[in-house]
């Protein structure tokens, strides 16, 4: 750390938006305790301690139950329940008999009882596994004491490895602040409540490095925070929180509506999800259809990958959803920054130009073939199209499909029902982008995020070079425009699904080089309408 | 167990499907669970008819079970209020634990 008064250089972190909203202030940390607890190697004692803390965590989480509302009110009296359900603790008590302290035997029953969450089948099981963790969590504070510890001024800038939902709701919210995690996920529980109760939230932003004394800022929808932003950085960033509020009650408006441009050209807004939670309370007359489905989050999650029904489940839930607008799934993209154990290669010298999507499910032919066969079996329920990720070379795209042709004749040869959905590809090395012309994809879609960053040799996550990290750079755009106009002239459909589709300061970029239809967070939808009724194609520059 | 007592402590068993999206999952367990409180007959609850079957007042046994769409429910009571309970709970689960539609976390 440099000493105070010198000029810290600003320092850009990354993540993704679980939340929108701006935020501004400086950051708490908050570090997990270890148990302090000393056991008193009295079996009867630790009994009567563990009956005490599972007796004050219950009266804490109800107190907290009486002031939340909504969402809040069944995961907390879902928690209240399970708590007084003397079955939970039952397994506890018994090791504690056996000589065991009480939160060692509290963690184990807990972490047991947890672990058959996350091996379960079903993606909202898997989900509560959060909620269990913070029964867990709650108790060990009240048996170790450090309940008390947690507490948080109000608006405070939260900065932790993840958060757990009770500790959320035990924060004053009504001055503002934000929640920076390094770990956690948009789909939960805390996200839910950061969304509902407006709270700016970041997640997977890795490393926070420590800054105590700096001023951070928060642009949740762009799932960015700048530690000891510059001058104009911070102008920047007022000047697009006063427009926000304005921008919010209009594209309020907008949000439901078709997009058009001023001059009257449909343009194609479509959504980006990375499982079948973020559609929860989503009306599908949002969008013209999902542009892009993360199926990293299926896997990874529970200790195995996950198997052909949980995958077909969760495929044909979002296909049912959508009713009969398109839907892109992407297939496993691990790889580079998204390890997946027992999956990726550790230690790879440089992941991001290492095994990592297409490369990596074609060594991986047993993972691969169960997405396949998943995707296959429910693309009968929708509209389905397949778009694989960090294709680089024709061949890669022509071995994928004859998996799926080897996969589809043998599900038919079953009378399994299946179909053979649209096959195309992300292009996002800027290579693919070049050679456009020589993949036999039924469609195209531009990942702006990999393009930018591959074509400027700059890591969107390497706060030091994030301005050459630039879409509007002559040679990005030149291969969007590249790629737009071989769709048009072949009839081939091309998208746009990076951050790009949902930045309101870029779609005018984007529609000018060709595009048509773009993809973003739908937290950011009502905005991308609106920046596309804003542009006339008819004026110079767009404006 | 007294012998006179036989005939109103027969066991009544009920059974119903469970058609809610998301199964047996944290709210409708709270439901049920607390539905079953309700009444002072031992409740059982099954995925089989052969059972094995569990407490249905206890939500840590019943999310145990995570039981999704699609699995029939079998129920089992034992006591004076059996009658009620039993068409109470089938009621419930018919009633997809008057879950809102589209609305499907828990």
């Amino acid at each position: 750390m440099k000493s105070k008064g010198t000029i810290m250089a600003e320092l850009r972190l990354a993540g993704r938006p679980a939340s929108p909203g701006f935020a501004e202030g400086a950051v708490v940390r908050v570090v997990e305790q270890k148990s302090t607890r000393l056991p008193t190697g009295d079996s009867q004692r630790e009994a009567h301690d563990l009956k005490q803390a599972i007796k004050d965590a219950l009266a804490s989480i109800s107190s907290l139950a009486d002031r939340a509302e909504g969402e809040a009110v069944e995961m907390l009296g879902f928690q209240v329940a399970m708590l007084e359900d003397d079955a939970l603790a039952e397994a506890a008590f018994e090791s504690i008999t056996q000589g065991e302290s009480a939160d060692k035997a509290w963690r184990k029953a807990l972490d047991s009882e947890i672990e058959t969450y996350r091996a379960a089948g079903d993606e909202y099981f898997r989900a509560r596994s959060a909620d269990l963790e913070d029964i867990r969590d709650t108790v060990l504070d009240h048996l170790s004491g450090s309940h008390a510890a947690f507490s948080v001024p109000p608006g405070a800038i939260i900065a932790a490895r993840d958060l757990a939902p009770s500790r959320f709701l035990s924060v004053d919210w009504s001055k503002g602040g934000a929640i920076l995690l390094s770990e956690g996920s948009p789909t939960s529980h805390v996200a839910m409540l950061a969304r509902a109760r407006r709270v700016p939230m970041i997640v997977g932003l890795g490393e926070i490095p420590e800054c105590s004394s700096s001023i951070i800022i928060v642009d949740g929808a762009l799932g960015q925070a700048v530690v000891s932003p510059r001058e104009d950085t911070r102008a920047s960033f007022l000047a697009r929180q006063s427009a926000d509020q304005e921008l919010a009650v209009k594209a309020a408006v907008v949000e439901m509506q078709p997009a058009v441009t001023k001059d009257g050209t449909p343009i194609a807004v479509m959504i980006n999800i990375a499982g079948v939670d973020d559609l929860a309370r989503l009306d599908p007359k949002i969008c013209d259809g999902i542009g892009l489905v993360r199926t990293e989050f299926l896997f990874g999650e529970g200790p195995n990958l996950p198997d052909e029904e949980t995958q077909y489940r969760a495929y044909r839930r979002m296909l049912e959803w959508a009713e009969a607008r398109p839907v892109t799934i992407r297939t496993l993209d691990a790889g580079g920054d998204k390890p997946i154990a027992g999956l990726t290669i550790d230690g790879e010298s440089n992941p991001f130009l290492g095994v990592r999507g297409v490369r990596l499910s074609l060594q991986r032919l047993d993972v691969f073939r169960v997405q396949i066969r998943a995707l296959l079996r429910a693309a009968p329920h929708g509209s389905l199209k397949v778009m694989v990720p960090m294709i680089t070379a024709p061949f890669e795209l022509d071995a994928v499909r004859t998996l799926f042709i080897e996969e589809y004749e043998s599900l038919k040869a079953k009378s399994i029902a299946s179909k053979m959905p649209l096959l195309g590809m992300m292009v996002e090395v800027p290579a693919a982008a070049l050679a456009v012309s020589t993949f036999n994809a039924d469609f195209f879609s531009i990942g702006s995020n990999d393009l930018v960053q591959y074509t400027t040799a700059a890591g969107r996550d390497i706060g030091a070079v994030a301005s050459l990290a630039d879409l509007r750079h002559p040679a990005v755009l030149k291969l969007i425009e590249l790629v737009a106009s071989y769709g048009r002239s072949s009839g081939r459909d091309v998208s746009l699904c990076g951050d790009a589709g949902g930045d309101s300061d870029l779609i005018p970029f984007l529609l000018r080089a060709g595009i048509r239809s773009v993809s973003a967070a739908p937290t950011l939808v009502g905005r991308a309408k609106l920046s596309i009724a804003n542009f006339n194609f008819e004026k110079v520059g767009g404006a | 167990m007294n012998a006179p007592q036989m005939s109103s402590q027969a066991a009544v068993t009920g059974s119903a499907l469970l058609t809610n999206a998301v199964g047996l999952h944290a709210r409708p367990s709270v439901k049920l669970t607390q539905l079953a409180k309700s009444f002072s007959s031992t409740i059982s609850v099954s995925t089989d008819a052969a059972g094995p079957w569990i407490d249905a007042k206890s939500p840590v046994k019943i999310m145990r079970v995570k039981a999704p769409q699609g699995t029939t429910l079998y129920f089992e009571a034992l006591g004076d209020d059996a009658q009620e309970a039993i068409t109470a709970l089938v009621d419930l689960v018919e009633r997809r634990f008057d879950e809102v539609e589209g609305d499907d976390h828990g």
